[in-house]
Protein backbone atom coordinates (compact mmCIF):
# COMPACT_ATOMS: atom_id res chain seq x y z
CA UNK A 1 0.00 0.00 0.00
CA UNK A 2 2.81 2.36 0.97
CA UNK A 3 4.59 1.52 -2.29
CA UNK A 4 1.42 2.08 -4.30
CA UNK A 5 1.08 5.62 -2.92
CA UNK A 6 4.75 6.29 -3.62
CA UNK A 7 4.54 4.97 -7.17
CA UNK A 8 1.35 6.90 -7.97
CA UNK A 9 2.80 10.15 -6.60
CA UNK A 10 6.13 9.71 -8.37
CA UNK A 11 4.32 8.80 -11.60
CA UNK A 12 2.17 11.93 -11.37
CA UNK A 13 5.33 13.97 -10.71
CA UNK A 14 6.91 12.55 -13.86
CA UNK A 15 3.81 13.18 -15.98
CA UNK A 16 3.65 16.76 -14.69
CA UNK A 17 7.35 17.21 -15.46
CA UNK A 18 6.90 16.05 -19.05
CA UNK A 19 3.83 18.23 -19.45
CA UNK A 20 5.85 21.25 -18.24
CA UNK A 21 8.54 20.55 -20.85
CA UNK A 22 6.05 20.03 -23.69
CA UNK A 23 3.76 23.02 -23.04
CA UNK A 24 4.34 26.35 -24.74
CA UNK A 25 1.74 28.36 -22.82
CA UNK A 26 3.59 29.83 -19.87
CA UNK A 27 0.39 30.32 -17.87
CA UNK A 28 -0.32 26.60 -18.11
CA UNK A 29 3.30 25.84 -17.20
CA UNK A 30 2.96 28.06 -14.12
CA UNK A 31 -0.10 26.12 -13.01
CA UNK A 32 1.65 22.81 -13.67
CA UNK A 33 4.66 23.96 -11.63
CA UNK A 34 2.29 24.63 -8.76
CA UNK A 35 0.79 21.15 -9.15
CA UNK A 36 4.31 19.69 -9.26
CA UNK A 37 5.08 21.37 -5.93
CA UNK A 38 1.86 20.06 -4.45
CA UNK A 39 2.78 16.49 -5.44
CA UNK A 40 6.24 17.01 -3.94
CA UNK A 41 4.61 18.21 -0.73
CA UNK A 42 2.43 15.08 -0.66
CA UNK A 43 5.54 12.94 -1.16
CA UNK A 44 7.19 14.69 1.79
CA UNK A 45 4.11 13.92 3.89
CA UNK A 46 4.39 10.26 2.88
CA UNK A 47 8.05 10.36 3.93
CA UNK A 48 6.98 11.83 7.34
CA UNK A 49 8.75 15.14 6.65
CA UNK A 50 5.76 17.33 7.52
CA UNK A 51 7.83 20.47 8.13
CA UNK A 52 9.32 20.29 4.65
CA UNK A 53 5.90 19.45 3.20
CA UNK A 54 4.42 22.57 4.78
CA UNK A 55 7.26 24.67 3.38
CA UNK A 56 6.92 23.13 -0.08
CA UNK A 57 3.16 23.65 -0.11
CA UNK A 58 3.38 27.25 1.11
CA UNK A 59 6.37 28.35 -0.98
CA UNK A 60 6.37 26.03 -3.99
CA UNK A 61 2.64 25.76 -4.61
CA UNK A 62 1.67 29.12 -3.11
CA UNK A 63 4.01 32.06 -3.33
CA UNK A 64 6.16 30.86 -6.27
CA UNK A 65 3.03 30.48 -8.39
CA UNK A 66 2.00 34.05 -7.62
CA UNK A 67 5.50 35.38 -8.38
CA UNK A 68 5.66 33.35 -11.61
CA UNK A 69 2.24 34.66 -12.63
CA UNK A 70 3.44 38.20 -11.93
CA UNK A 71 6.50 37.51 -14.11
CA UNK A 72 4.35 36.09 -16.93
CA UNK A 73 2.14 39.17 -16.71
CA UNK A 74 5.29 41.34 -17.08
CA UNK A 75 6.78 39.40 -19.97
CA UNK A 76 4.97 37.17 -22.45
CA UNK A 77 2.41 34.41 -22.26
CA UNK A 78 3.92 32.02 -24.80
CA UNK A 79 7.32 30.43 -25.00
CA UNK A 80 9.14 31.04 -28.28
CA UNK A 81 9.59 27.96 -30.46
CA UNK A 82 13.32 27.25 -30.60
CA UNK A 83 14.82 27.40 -34.10
CA UNK A 84 17.28 24.56 -33.60
CA UNK A 85 16.96 20.81 -33.13
CA UNK A 86 17.13 19.72 -29.51
CA UNK A 87 19.13 16.53 -30.10
CA UNK A 88 22.38 17.72 -28.52
CA UNK A 89 20.70 19.06 -25.34
CA UNK A 90 18.76 15.78 -25.11
CA UNK A 91 22.00 13.84 -25.35
CA UNK A 92 23.64 15.95 -22.64
CA UNK A 93 20.63 15.60 -20.34
CA UNK A 94 20.41 11.84 -20.90
CA UNK A 95 24.11 11.35 -20.20
CA UNK A 96 23.97 13.51 -17.07
CA UNK A 97 20.88 11.67 -15.87
CA UNK A 98 22.51 8.29 -16.49
CA UNK A 99 25.62 9.40 -14.58
CA UNK A 100 23.49 10.59 -11.66
CA UNK A 101 21.54 7.33 -11.56
CA UNK A 102 24.86 5.45 -11.67
CA UNK A 103 25.96 7.57 -8.72
CA UNK A 104 22.93 6.56 -6.66
CA UNK A 105 23.97 2.88 -6.89
CA UNK A 106 26.60 3.53 -4.24
CA UNK A 107 24.20 5.31 -1.95
CA UNK A 108 22.81 3.51 1.11
CA UNK A 109 19.28 2.13 0.74
CA UNK A 110 16.36 4.28 1.77
CA UNK A 111 15.76 3.93 5.51
CA UNK A 112 19.05 2.12 6.12
CA UNK A 113 19.89 2.74 9.81
CA UNK A 114 23.63 2.40 9.05
CA UNK A 115 23.62 5.21 6.48
CA UNK A 116 26.16 7.93 7.31
CA UNK A 117 23.47 10.58 7.75
CA UNK A 118 21.84 8.53 10.48
CA UNK A 119 25.08 7.85 12.36
CA UNK A 120 26.79 11.23 12.48
CA UNK A 121 25.04 13.83 14.65
CA UNK A 122 21.39 12.92 14.09
CA UNK A 123 21.14 10.39 16.98
CA UNK A 124 22.61 12.98 19.37
CA UNK A 125 20.04 15.57 18.32
CA UNK A 126 17.17 13.13 18.70
CA UNK A 127 18.35 11.83 22.08
CA UNK A 128 19.35 15.15 23.62
CA UNK A 129 16.46 17.31 22.41
CA UNK A 130 14.03 16.39 25.25
CA UNK A 131 16.50 17.32 28.01
CA UNK A 132 18.50 20.08 26.36
CA UNK A 133 15.88 21.98 24.37
CA UNK A 134 12.63 20.52 25.66
CA UNK A 135 10.51 20.95 22.50
CA UNK A 136 8.62 18.00 21.00
CA UNK A 137 9.42 18.92 17.39
CA UNK A 138 13.01 17.84 16.80
CA UNK A 139 13.07 19.63 13.43
CA UNK A 140 12.56 22.94 15.21
CA UNK A 141 15.22 22.18 17.81
CA UNK A 142 17.77 21.28 15.11
CA UNK A 143 16.87 24.20 12.86
CA UNK A 144 16.57 26.90 15.49
CA UNK A 145 18.90 25.76 18.24
CA UNK A 146 21.57 23.21 17.26
CA UNK A 147 21.93 24.66 13.78
CA UNK A 148 20.96 28.21 14.68
CA UNK A 149 24.02 29.60 12.95
CA UNK A 150 23.05 27.97 9.62
CA UNK A 151 19.52 29.30 9.92
CA UNK A 152 20.88 32.79 10.54
CA UNK A 153 22.78 32.38 7.28
CA UNK A 154 19.60 31.31 5.49
CA UNK A 155 17.67 34.30 6.79
CA UNK A 156 20.50 36.56 5.64
CA UNK A 157 20.27 34.99 2.17
CA UNK A 158 16.53 35.74 2.05
CA UNK A 159 17.18 39.29 3.25
CA UNK A 160 19.81 39.71 0.52
CA UNK A 161 17.31 38.49 -2.07
CA UNK A 162 14.87 41.14 -0.91
CA UNK A 163 17.55 43.83 -1.04
CA UNK A 164 18.51 42.64 -4.52
CA UNK A 165 14.95 42.93 -5.83
CA UNK A 166 14.59 46.35 -4.20
CA UNK A 167 17.84 47.52 -5.83
CA UNK A 168 17.00 46.11 -9.29
CA UNK A 169 13.26 46.72 -9.54
CA UNK A 170 12.27 49.02 -6.70
CA UNK A 171 8.68 49.45 -5.62
CA UNK A 172 6.59 52.01 -7.45
CA UNK A 173 4.04 53.67 -5.25
CA UNK A 174 0.47 53.69 -6.47
CA UNK A 175 -2.40 56.00 -5.72
CA UNK A 176 -5.07 54.79 -3.36
CA UNK A 177 -8.03 53.49 -5.33
CA UNK A 178 -11.34 54.59 -3.89
CA UNK A 179 -13.93 53.11 -6.24
CA UNK A 180 -12.58 51.35 -9.30
CA UNK A 181 -14.79 51.48 -12.37
CA UNK A 182 -15.60 47.78 -12.36
CA UNK A 183 -16.13 47.59 -8.64
CA UNK A 184 -19.13 45.30 -8.93
CA UNK A 185 -17.11 42.66 -10.72
CA UNK A 186 -14.93 41.94 -7.73
CA UNK A 187 -17.52 42.31 -5.02
CA UNK A 188 -17.82 38.60 -4.19
CA UNK A 189 -14.05 38.21 -4.18
CA UNK A 190 -13.66 41.21 -1.90
CA UNK A 191 -16.18 40.04 0.65
CA UNK A 192 -14.65 36.56 0.79
CA UNK A 193 -11.12 37.97 0.88
CA UNK A 194 -12.09 40.15 3.84
CA UNK A 195 -13.52 37.09 5.53
CA UNK A 196 -10.42 34.97 4.95
CA UNK A 197 -7.78 37.67 5.50
CA UNK A 198 -7.85 37.65 9.34
CA UNK A 199 -7.99 33.86 9.37
CA UNK A 200 -4.92 33.59 7.15
CA UNK A 201 -2.98 35.91 9.46
CA UNK A 202 -4.20 33.98 12.49
CA UNK A 203 -3.12 30.70 10.90
CA UNK A 204 0.31 32.21 10.16
CA UNK A 205 0.69 33.16 13.82
CA UNK A 206 -0.42 29.65 14.83
CA UNK A 207 2.19 28.10 12.54
CA UNK A 208 4.81 30.47 13.94
CA UNK A 209 4.15 29.94 17.64
CA UNK A 210 3.15 26.30 17.38
CA UNK A 211 6.36 25.41 15.53
CA UNK A 212 7.87 24.02 18.74
CA UNK A 213 5.12 21.43 19.04
CA UNK A 214 3.97 20.65 15.53
CA UNK A 215 5.12 21.18 11.98
CA UNK A 216 5.82 24.79 11.17
CA UNK A 217 8.08 27.65 12.11
CA UNK A 218 9.23 31.03 11.01
CA UNK A 219 9.75 30.30 7.31
CA UNK A 220 6.32 28.81 6.69
CA UNK A 221 4.59 31.37 8.91
CA UNK A 222 6.25 34.26 7.09
CA UNK A 223 5.10 32.94 3.72
CA UNK A 224 1.51 32.39 4.91
CA UNK A 225 1.49 35.86 6.47
CA UNK A 226 2.63 37.38 3.18
CA UNK A 227 -0.03 35.39 1.27
CA UNK A 228 -2.72 37.16 3.27
CA UNK A 229 -1.48 40.54 2.08
CA UNK A 230 -1.06 39.26 -1.49
CA UNK A 231 -4.71 38.19 -1.42
CA UNK A 232 -5.63 41.68 -0.21
CA UNK A 233 -3.56 43.27 -2.98
CA UNK A 234 -5.18 41.05 -5.62
CA UNK A 235 -8.73 41.85 -4.58
CA UNK A 236 -8.45 45.43 -3.32
CA UNK A 237 -5.85 46.84 -5.68
CA UNK A 238 -2.13 47.34 -5.29
CA UNK A 239 -2.49 50.99 -4.26
CA UNK A 240 -4.65 50.09 -1.28
CA UNK A 241 -2.34 47.25 -0.25
CA UNK A 242 0.58 49.67 -0.31
CA UNK A 243 -1.35 51.84 2.15
CA UNK A 244 -2.05 48.91 4.45
CA UNK A 245 1.59 47.86 4.54
CA UNK A 246 3.86 50.56 3.04
CA UNK A 247 6.92 49.32 1.09
CA UNK A 248 9.16 51.59 3.17
CA UNK A 249 7.98 49.78 6.29
CA UNK A 250 8.62 46.44 4.58
CA UNK A 251 12.27 47.38 4.04
CA UNK A 252 12.60 48.22 7.71
CA UNK A 253 10.83 45.01 8.74
CA UNK A 254 13.03 42.83 6.52
CA UNK A 255 16.11 44.23 8.25
CA UNK A 256 14.48 44.12 11.68
CA UNK A 257 13.89 40.37 11.48
CA UNK A 258 17.53 39.57 10.73
CA UNK A 259 18.64 42.04 13.38
CA UNK A 260 16.33 40.45 15.96
CA UNK A 261 17.87 37.05 15.16
CA UNK A 262 21.43 38.37 15.42
CA UNK A 263 20.56 40.36 18.55
CA UNK A 264 19.42 37.17 20.29
CA UNK A 265 22.84 35.71 19.47
CA UNK A 266 24.69 38.74 20.77
CA UNK A 267 22.49 38.83 23.88
CA UNK A 268 23.70 35.31 24.58
CA UNK A 269 27.28 36.53 24.33
CA UNK A 270 26.59 39.50 26.63
CA UNK A 271 25.10 37.17 29.24
CA UNK A 272 28.27 35.10 29.25
CA UNK A 273 27.48 32.38 26.73
CA UNK A 274 28.51 31.79 23.14
CA UNK A 275 26.94 33.37 20.05
CA UNK A 276 23.38 32.02 19.71
CA UNK A 277 23.63 30.09 22.99
CA UNK A 278 20.09 30.28 24.37
CA UNK A 279 20.78 28.52 27.67
CA UNK A 280 21.86 31.76 29.33
CA UNK A 281 18.80 33.75 28.21
CA UNK A 282 16.62 32.68 31.15
CA UNK A 283 17.14 31.32 34.65
CA UNK A 284 17.19 27.67 33.61
CA UNK A 285 18.59 26.37 30.31
CA UNK A 286 15.38 24.82 28.97
CA UNK A 287 13.24 27.95 29.31
CA UNK A 288 16.17 29.90 27.87
CA UNK A 289 16.06 27.60 24.85
CA UNK A 290 12.29 28.13 24.53
CA UNK A 291 12.67 31.90 24.68
CA UNK A 292 15.54 31.90 22.21
CA UNK A 293 13.74 29.67 19.70
CA UNK A 294 10.57 31.76 19.94
CA UNK A 295 12.49 35.00 19.37
CA UNK A 296 14.55 33.79 16.43
CA UNK A 297 11.52 32.14 14.79
CA UNK A 298 9.71 35.47 15.10
CA UNK A 299 12.69 37.18 13.48
CA UNK A 300 12.70 34.64 10.64
CA UNK A 301 8.96 35.08 10.15
CA UNK A 302 9.18 38.89 9.98
CA UNK A 303 12.03 38.83 7.46
CA UNK A 304 10.46 36.17 5.23
CA UNK A 305 7.06 37.89 5.16
CA UNK A 306 8.60 41.30 4.45
CA UNK A 307 10.95 40.03 1.73
CA UNK A 308 8.19 38.11 -0.07
CA UNK A 309 5.97 41.19 -0.05
CA UNK A 310 8.88 43.33 -1.30
CA UNK A 311 9.43 40.89 -4.19
CA UNK A 312 5.70 40.75 -4.94
CA UNK A 313 5.28 44.52 -4.87
CA UNK A 314 8.48 44.94 -6.87
CA UNK A 315 7.25 42.60 -9.62
CA UNK A 316 3.64 43.70 -9.75
CA UNK A 317 4.13 47.45 -9.49
CA UNK A 318 6.33 47.38 -12.62
CA UNK A 319 3.32 46.66 -14.77
CA UNK A 320 1.56 49.75 -16.14
CA UNK A 321 -1.85 48.24 -15.46
CA UNK A 322 -0.96 47.21 -11.93
CA UNK A 323 -1.73 43.98 -10.09
CA UNK A 324 -5.15 44.01 -11.67
CA UNK A 325 -6.78 45.87 -14.49
CA UNK A 326 -8.87 47.99 -12.16
CA UNK A 327 -5.92 50.05 -10.95
CA UNK A 328 -6.37 53.35 -12.80
CA UNK A 329 -2.84 54.78 -12.38
CA UNK B 1 -23.73 -0.09 18.56
CA UNK B 2 -23.56 3.68 18.29
CA UNK B 3 -19.94 3.38 17.31
CA UNK B 4 -20.82 1.04 14.50
CA UNK B 5 -23.62 3.34 13.31
CA UNK B 6 -21.22 6.29 13.26
CA UNK B 7 -18.65 4.19 11.44
CA UNK B 8 -21.16 3.14 8.78
CA UNK B 9 -22.37 6.72 8.39
CA UNK B 10 -18.83 8.03 8.07
CA UNK B 11 -18.02 5.42 5.42
CA UNK B 12 -21.15 6.32 3.49
CA UNK B 13 -20.02 9.95 3.57
CA UNK B 14 -16.45 9.08 2.56
CA UNK B 15 -17.53 6.89 -0.35
CA UNK B 16 -20.15 9.43 -1.41
CA UNK B 17 -17.50 12.15 -1.38
CA UNK B 18 -15.18 9.95 -3.42
CA UNK B 19 -18.00 9.36 -5.92
CA UNK B 20 -18.58 13.09 -6.30
CA UNK B 21 -14.84 13.71 -6.74
CA UNK B 22 -14.77 11.04 -9.44
CA UNK B 23 -17.79 12.45 -11.28
CA UNK B 24 -16.23 15.90 -11.06
CA UNK B 25 -13.00 14.61 -12.58
CA UNK B 26 -14.84 12.79 -15.37
CA UNK B 27 -16.88 15.93 -15.98
CA UNK B 28 -13.75 18.06 -16.39
CA UNK B 29 -12.52 15.65 -19.05
CA UNK B 30 -15.80 15.06 -20.88
CA UNK B 31 -17.81 18.29 -20.74
CA UNK B 32 -17.80 20.35 -23.93
CA UNK B 33 -16.81 23.86 -22.84
CA UNK B 34 -15.17 25.88 -20.10
CA UNK B 35 -18.34 26.81 -18.19
CA UNK B 36 -19.76 23.32 -17.97
CA UNK B 37 -16.33 22.04 -16.90
CA UNK B 38 -16.32 24.63 -14.13
CA UNK B 39 -19.72 23.32 -13.13
CA UNK B 40 -18.19 19.86 -12.78
CA UNK B 41 -15.19 21.15 -10.86
CA UNK B 42 -17.28 23.02 -8.31
CA UNK B 43 -18.86 19.72 -7.29
CA UNK B 44 -15.41 18.43 -6.28
CA UNK B 45 -14.77 21.41 -4.05
CA UNK B 46 -18.06 21.56 -2.23
CA UNK B 47 -19.81 18.19 -2.14
CA UNK B 48 -16.80 15.94 -2.79
CA UNK B 49 -14.33 17.43 -0.35
CA UNK B 50 -17.12 18.44 2.03
CA UNK B 51 -18.49 14.93 2.38
CA UNK B 52 -15.00 13.44 2.75
CA UNK B 53 -14.27 15.97 5.50
CA UNK B 54 -17.57 15.24 7.27
CA UNK B 55 -16.82 11.51 7.10
CA UNK B 56 -13.36 12.10 8.55
CA UNK B 57 -14.89 14.24 11.31
CA UNK B 58 -17.11 11.33 12.30
CA UNK B 59 -14.04 9.09 12.35
CA UNK B 60 -12.17 11.62 14.50
CA UNK B 61 -14.88 11.93 17.15
CA UNK B 62 -14.77 14.72 19.72
CA UNK B 63 -11.06 15.55 19.37
CA UNK B 64 -8.84 18.39 18.27
CA UNK B 65 -8.57 16.69 14.87
CA UNK B 66 -12.28 17.26 14.32
CA UNK B 67 -11.91 20.94 15.17
CA UNK B 68 -9.12 21.28 12.63
CA UNK B 69 -11.19 19.42 10.03
CA UNK B 70 -14.06 21.81 10.74
CA UNK B 71 -11.76 24.76 10.09
CA UNK B 72 -10.65 23.19 6.81
CA UNK B 73 -14.34 22.62 5.96
CA UNK B 74 -15.08 26.27 6.71
CA UNK B 75 -12.20 27.31 4.48
CA UNK B 76 -13.32 25.01 1.64
CA UNK B 77 -16.93 26.21 1.83
CA UNK B 78 -15.81 29.78 1.28
CA UNK B 79 -12.81 29.40 -1.01
CA UNK B 80 -14.10 26.75 -3.44
CA UNK B 81 -17.20 28.50 -4.79
CA UNK B 82 -15.38 31.84 -4.76
CA UNK B 83 -12.54 30.46 -6.87
CA UNK B 84 -14.98 28.99 -9.38
CA UNK B 85 -16.93 32.26 -9.43
CA UNK B 86 -13.72 34.20 -10.07
CA UNK B 87 -12.75 31.84 -12.89
CA UNK B 88 -16.15 32.08 -14.55
CA UNK B 89 -16.16 35.86 -14.26
CA UNK B 90 -12.64 36.13 -15.63
CA UNK B 91 -13.62 33.94 -18.59
CA UNK B 92 -16.72 36.02 -19.24
CA UNK B 93 -14.86 39.32 -19.02
CA UNK B 94 -12.17 38.10 -21.41
CA UNK B 95 -14.91 37.28 -23.91
CA UNK B 96 -15.30 33.52 -23.81
CA UNK B 97 -18.79 32.47 -24.87
CA UNK B 98 -20.44 29.22 -23.82
CA UNK B 99 -20.64 26.54 -26.51
CA UNK B 100 -24.20 25.74 -27.56
CA UNK B 101 -25.35 22.59 -29.33
CA UNK B 102 -21.94 21.32 -30.31
CA UNK B 103 -21.23 18.03 -28.56
CA UNK B 104 -18.24 17.28 -30.80
CA UNK B 105 -16.30 20.28 -29.56
CA UNK B 106 -13.70 19.13 -27.03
Amino acid sequence: MQYLVDIVLLGLLMITGFAIVRMRSLLAVTMLTSIYSLFSALLFVVLDAVDVALTEAAIGAGISTILLLATVALTTEYEKVPGHRSLLPLLVVTLTGAALIYGTLDMPHYGDPNAPVHRHVAPEYIEDTPEEVGVPNVVTSVLASYRGYDTLGEVTVIFTAGVGVLALLGVHLRKRTEQPHDYKMLVVLRVIAKLLFPLILLFALYVLFHGDYGPGGGFQAGVIFATGFVLYALTHGLGNAERVIPPALLGVLAAAGVLLYAAVGIEGMLLGGKFLEYNVLADDPVSGQHLGILLIETGVGITVAAVILIIYFGFVSRRPGGADAQDPS
Amino acid sequence: MLDMLLDILSWILLLGGALFLLTGAIGVLRFPDFYSRLHAVSVCDTLGAGMVLLGLMLQGGLTLVTVKLMLIFYFMVFSGPTAVHALAEAAQVSGLDPVEDDPEDG
